[in-house]
């Protein structure tokens, strides 16, 4: 274990600093800086009441990203599982003590702020199967039986969720974890077989999602059977879309969001107000960030010395990109309307905050990248 | 070490592979915008053009109707509303109270009203009340600071100042049904009314006008955010009739409640003057919108109040058919006017014996005086000589038996019978007999009391086959459309018969033996002429006739003979044509001729055709010196 000792226990916090990935760190101010530019747009050219708001929260979050960053990878680890139990408490009782907002039962009210916990969960979900996959082996990787704990650990919070019923965060939580299990090792005809098996049980979960859920898949599919209803919204956005063109209606100019006809402009539908103002130019512009920032996660995943940082940091990655791909493709038309919101854009607190908790530990993985961590947890000796 | 070396490699190679995943993905992101963005970008302009853009329809002032002195008989007059927009109140029910205080709002108003501002968005006004009286909108204004969120509207809604004095040929404005939508958006205007009957409908479209229109930017909720732009309509077109307003209200007055019509015609270009149907209706009613009893003591009314008998109306003509049969056996030469027939009270062909009105007969008669005593038993024989089918033709030719195209709805063409009619309607053969019913008016024979007016006046211009018109211009925009005018053809009839007919008829009002005598007009320059005629309704049995014909006032109104009259007057150079007809009103001596008289004596002293108008002369020869040249 000689390479170990080249391998430096401690940094001190101005090296901490120093090693932050500032260009990284700067796409996401940049992202949040149109996020905010559009929320005043949406609110015909105000601050009040979202943008002056998602500033300063964005102003919190910026600080606690920062703080997770400083905070030595080896401590994410060691309370990996702590904080996905917490996290799966708090969902316990969102069942018992949260309130309803939009139709679904998932907020719990903390007194000064409201709290999502299926938001933290899609955090400590990745940290707590990075820990789980850390300590196996590649044999340990390949045996079925060790499958069993990662599947349990995430398909209780994912059955919580959609209890709420929160279909998009079930299906993040899903498909990150899904994600884990790939990169982590596991074989490719595993995945196969899971899939399959899906399929095969898909006309059962059909009888268990609410009502609602049902409606929008089937809105989905033909939006334009209902145009005055459910299938409103996916119509009126991509009016939005379409009429913007190349070059888009300019800034507060564009009429289907001023004028109402665009749904929940400032958080799920903000992509289509971006685009009806700015055009392909403008969207396109956003989604070269956004694939920026997917980049350098990717980066930064791949070029972490250890492998509870890389799952981390791709977990976080491809949390990161299901925000994007989901409520962008949803906005488009392309996939059923699942309500999840525009990262690091959209109005809202909770998923502002799980984003910038997961870009500090990015960032924090990034620090701290040459870090080596044995198995069991501790330094390699 | 190596054994993390080896996870490594294969966790960069798998994601490597997802990230290469998520790169195809944004890919169809990419496809997608491209899509919706760049080519179909147009069909999407468009959509949300329609999303924010709303066009509202501005309704065209209806045209108005004018006599022919230019008196208003239709127009628009304003109409007062009072509305509320809910949300610029703070407390809907507070300000219905103080609205309360200053107009009536009765309990069912008030909760239409509050069912009204549920049911719509709270911006969308609500209609307190409509049709206020001045005194009421200039109380609200007062209070207007009391009363936040009430506003008054002026609307237009159709007004007809006379009221049932025209309602027949007016005929009336009322809410489009759906058998009336044609696609034009305007029919679809809440309120919008168009014409259902009268002059109202048959010159609906012009009056109508067009509409203009009003674009504005709507958000999703339809609430107007401003005008982009405006177009103004254009108003509807002003008509005039030929109706003289005075003569047509005079006229329904002296009909009274009589089931009766009257129609007066210029004689010379054809001018409708008066056109009455009685009893009448209030138009005004229409417009409102009837309650279901004003609608029921309409529709089940005997006297029928909604027909416009002038044209509608078809009757045996009786005796004033007369004149066409004297016509038609002159024509054919079978008598002269002094060939005489011998009245011993009946005639007989075959086994039937066909009466004369007077018992014991007239005695020798020529032709005046077969006409001034009205005998039956002389047209008997001339119809006999004369046969069917030339009396059918002369009927024709004095404008019977086919719609005379008077721009009003619901004309009827009548019935002139001939063998051939008979053969095709009943499938039976003519009988001889028939022809000599027709002599006398009756039998298959009906006739339209204008059909009637325009025979008198055919007569009474010497043979001149005008026609009746009752709209004399059109005009848009100050710009004036006539009527083409008329050229009357000849009916090429011999002067010298006319003047045998002008003179039978001349008789029959002045002579004393003349069935009209009682009421003839005595002004110098003014004297009428005309024809009385009385039609039975109901068959006489033989033992009736036997016992004594029953007295029409002993008869239940029903069965009672209808009353007829036609008469021209003056005398000399004729001006005005008159056709009176009273459903059951006994003999046309007493009951119709005394009204043809008081029309025609008010008529002349209006000079309503001779009155200056700016209208066409007609171009007519004059009748008298063609008639001096024969």
């Amino acid at each position: 274990m000689i390479e170990d000792s080249l391998n430096p226990p401690k940094f001190t916090i101005a090296q901490k600093l120093l090693n932050i990935h500032w260009f990284f760190v700067f796409l996401i101010c940049l992202t949040v800086a149109i996020g905010i530019a559009m929320l005043y747009s949406a609110a015909n050219g105000s601050f009040q009441p979202w943008a002056s708001r998602q500033l300063v929260r964005f102003g919190v979050g910026f600080l606690a990203m920062i703080a997770v960053a400083l905070i030595d990878i080896r401590i994410w680890l060691r309370f990996a599982y702590v904080l996905y139990g917490l996290s799966l408490v708090l969902l316990v009782l969102v069942e018992f003590m949260g309130f309803v907002g939009m139709g679904a039962q998932r907020w719990l009210d903390l007194g000064y702020f409201n709290l999502q916990p299926s938001e933290l969960m899609k955090i400590t979900l990745v940290l707590a199967l990075a820990r789980y996959f850390h300590g196996l082996t590649m044999e340990g990787v390949a045996q079925l039986t060790r499958l069993i704990l990662p599947l349990i650990m995430v398909f209780v919070p994912t059955g919580l969720v959609l209890r709420q019923p929160d279909l998009g965060t079930a299906l993040m939580l899903i498909m990150a974890s899904g994600a884990l299990f790939f990169v982590a090792g596991v074989r490719l005809w595993k995945f196969a077989l899971v899939i399959v098996l899906s399929l095969i049980a898909t006309p059962v979960g059909w009888q268990f999602l609410h009502d609602y859920q049902k409606r929008r898949i089937l809105t989905f599919l033909n939006p334009e059977a209902d145009p005055l209803g459910a299938g409103y919204h996916i119509i009126q956005s991509k009016i939005a879309l379409g009429s913007g063109g190349v070059l888009g209606k300019g800034f507060m100019q564009g009429t289907q969001g001023h004028l109402n006809f665009l749904p929940e402009m400032q958080t799920d539908f903000i992509f289509t107000m971006l685009a009806e103002e700015f055009g392909l130019v403008g969207g396109l512009g956003l989604l070269a960030l956004y694939a920026l920032l997917l980049l350098f996660g990717g980066i930064i995943a791949m070029r972490t010395n250890n492998q509870f940082g890389r799952l981390v940091a791709f977990g976080v990655t491809m949390t990161f990109f299901l925000y994007v791909f989901i409520n962008i493709a949803m906005v488009m038309g392309l996939i059923p309307v699942v309500g999840v919101p525009l990262p690091l854009i959209s109005y809202g607190g909770t998923a502002m905050m799980t984003l910038l908790i997961g870009f500090g530990l990015l960032i924090g993985i990034w620090v701290h990248r040459d870090v080596t961590i044995g198995r069991r947890g501790g330094d390699e000796i | 070490m190596n054994r993390d070396v080896e996870r490594h490699k294969l966790f960069n190679r798998r994601s490597v592979m997802l990230l290469s995943g998520q790169a195809v993905l944004f890919s169809a992101l990419v496809g997608r915008m491209y899509y919706l963005q760049v080519l179909e970008s147009e069909r999407y302009k468009t959509l949300a053009e329609a999303n924010r853009i709303n066009l509202r329809l501005l309704p065209p002032p209806r045209g108005q109707i004018v006599d022919r002195f230019g008196i208003p008989v239709a127009s628009n007059q304003k109409n007062y509303r009072v509305l509320l927009i809910p949300e610029d109140t703070l407390d809907v029910a507070a300000t219905l109270d103080s609205l309360g205080e200053i107009i009536a709002l009765g309990p069912g108003e008030r909760r239409r009203i509050l069912r009204d501002v549920r049911r719509n968005r709270s911006f969308v006004p609500v209609t307190l009340r409509e049709n206020l009286e001045w005194p009421e909108v200039a109380r609200i204004e007062v209070n207007a600071p009391d009363l936040p969120g009430v506003m008054i509207d002026v609307g237009q809604s159709r007004n007809y100042p006379y009221g049932n004095d025209l309602a027949h040929v007016l005929g009336y404005v009322a809410a489009v049904s759906p058998k009336d939508l044609t696609g034009d958006p305007l029919l679809e205007l809440p309120g919008f009314r168009i014409g259902k009957a009268g002059v109202e409908r048959v010159h609906d479209m012009a009056l109508r006008g067009s509409s203009g229109s009003s674009q504005v930017e709507v958000n999703a909720y339809g609430r107007v955010i401003r005008e982009l732009e405006r177009k103004e309509g254009q108003a509807g077109a002003e008509v005039q009739l030929s109706i003289d307003m005075e003569l047509q209200r005079f006229t329904r007055e002296r009909l009274g409640d009589e089931s009766a019509s009257v129609v007066v015609l210029d004689v010379r270009n054809g001018d409708v003057l008066t056109m009455v149907s009685s009893p009448s209706f209030d138009p005004n009613g229409f417009n409102r919108g009837l309650s279901s009893t004003e609608w029921q003591s309409l529709v089940t009314n005997p006297r029928t109040p909604l027909i416009n008998k002038a044209i509608s109306g078809r009757y045996a003509p009786g005796s004033t058919f007369k004149m066409c049969v004297l016509l038609a056996a002159l024509e054919k030469g079978v008598i002269t006017p002094r060939s005489q027939v011998f009245c011993r009270g009946y005639t007989e062909l075959g086994d039937a014996r066909f009466h004369c009105w007077k018992k014991h007969g007239h005695g020798l008669m020529n032709a005046q005086e077969a006409m001034v005593q009205s005998c039956d038993v002389y047209f008997y024989e001339i119809a006999k000589r004369t046969g069917i089918e030339r009396i059918a033709a002369m009927g024709k030719r004095f404008g019977f038996g086919a719609k005379l195209e008077v721009d009003l709805p619901g004309e009827k063409a009548g019935l002139i019978p001939t063998p051939k009619w008979k053969r095709g309607a009943l499938d039976a053969p003519w009988h001889k007999g028939e022809t000599l019913i027709v002599g006398i008016g009756q039998g298959y024979l009906l006739v339209t009391p204008l059909q009637l007016a325009v025979m008198t006046a055919r007569m009474a211009n010497g043979g001149f086959a005008v026609v009746p018109r009752l709209t004399r211009s059109v005009s848009q925009d100050g710009v004036r459309m006539e009527r083409p005018e008329d050229t009357f053809e000849s009916l090429n009839l011999p002067p010298r018969h006319m003047e045998i007919i002008r003179n039978a008829m001349v008789y029959v009002v002045n002579s004393p033996r003349g069935t009209a005598y009682k009421s003839r007009i005595t002004e110098p320059g003014q004297e009428m002429a005309g024809k009385t005629g009385t039609v039975q309704v109901r068959r006489i049995s033989k033992t009736e006739r036997e016992t004594g014909v029953r007295k029409n006032q002993d008869l239940p109104w029903k069965e009672r003979d209808h009353a007829l009259f036609v008469g021209y007057a003056p005398i000399e150079n004729p001006r005005y044509a008159i056709s009176v007809v009273v459903e059951h009103g006994g003999g046309g001596s007493k009951a119709a001729a005394p009204i043809a008289r008081d029309i025609l004596v008010e008529a002349q002293r209006r000079g309503s055709a001779g009155a200056v108008i700016p209208a066409s002369t007609p171009r007519l020869v004059d009748p008298v010196r063609a008639s001096s040249e024969e």
